[in-house]
């Protein structure tokens, strides 16, 4: 009789990309709670909405961008893998290798975002 | 009575499945209760929202940090023109609904999993229904309310205005 090694879910693909779909989801959510409150400033002052915006304009929060977008593209692609995991005949059969897609994706779309995030933001930056 | 071998190595025998008989009736996926066809609908709804807002998110973080001056573009003047045009007023709106809805979904599901008190549950959702709540109707309100063109106290044209604002 073979038998495998540990069990189908812990430990293993499916488990780890629950794990990062929670993480992210909840660091998306808080995020978007911040982010309609700054918005919101415009019904305020232009001022206080161009003081508080000024504030994502630096090496510090760039770096906190792109680790905000870095989330919302894994839980957006991973996102559509559940779906397909759901709906797709063949879904449960290749959810591992729809994990590496996702995350082949995910640094494909990563590096594209960073360099052009950076570059137009070292381009603008008139410095501290 | 012999006891053939594939029959004490079989899993799907002789062992019950996991929480068997401590599983809430309502998820239970035989007969049907109200509470469970709001599970199913809030199980479709995560994957109808999800989808459509992988397309609203990407598009609103191309449109606002991808294109143009980037992340530095981005001050009132930038809002306002954007709000000058009803397309993206709703989509922004459609965006802040389904996310918010997306999201304390989710939410609410992961309070469900780890607040095993009662009274914890009951309070972390009662915080998190309100903040919901809260943060749609304002984000509602300040995409209809909003008013680009402000006039300071002499009457001129303030300077952080979009250009369209002269024409009016």
């Amino acid at each position: 009789m073979t038998q495998t090694k540990g069990t189908l879910y812990k430990g293993r693909e499916g488990m780890w990309s629950w794990v990062g779909h929670r993480i992210t989801g909840v660091g998306i959510f808080f995020f978007l709670l911040v982010h309609v409150l700054d918005t919101s400033l415009v019904r305020v002052s232009p001022e206080a909405y161009d003081a508080v915006i000024g504030a994502y304009k630096n090496p510090i929060m760039i770096v906190g961008e792109i680790g905000l977008v870095g989330a919302i593209v894994f839980h957006a692609f991973n996102g559509l893998r559940i779906i397909l995991v759901d709906f797709w005949s063949q879904g449960t059969r290749y959810h591992r290798q729809m994990l590496w897609t996702v995350m082949g994706l995910w640094v494909i779309t990563m590096i594209g975002f960073t360099v052009r995030h950076l570059m137009l933001f070292f381009e603008g930056w008139g410095g501290f | 009575m012999t006891t053939t071998k594939s029959d004490a190595l079989l899993p799907a025998q002789g062992i019950e499945a996991p929480r068997s008989g401590r599983i809430d009736p309502k998820y239970l996926r035989s007969g049907s209760s109200k509470s469970g066809s709001f599970e199913m609908a809030a199980w479709v709804f995560m994957r109808v929202s999800g989808a459509a807002l992988v397309v609203l998110i990407f598009v609103h973080l191309a449109v606002n940090l991808l294109v143009g001056e980037g992340i530095h573009q981005i001050d009132f003047g930038f809002v306002a023109g954007k709000w000058a045009n009803p397309v993206w007023q709703f989509w922004d709106l459609a965006m802040l609904w389904l996310a918010m809805l997306h999201g304390g979904n989710g939410m609410r599901t992961i309070i469900n999993d780890y607040a095993e008190k009662d009274s914890t549950r009951m309070w972390l959702k009662s915080i998190l229904y309100l903040s919901v709540i809260v943060i749609i109707v304002l984000g509602t309100m300040v995409i209809f309310t909003f008013e680009p063109c402000l006039l300071d106290n002499s009457g001129q044209l303030l300077e952080s205005s979009p250009s369209f604002c002269q024409n009016v």
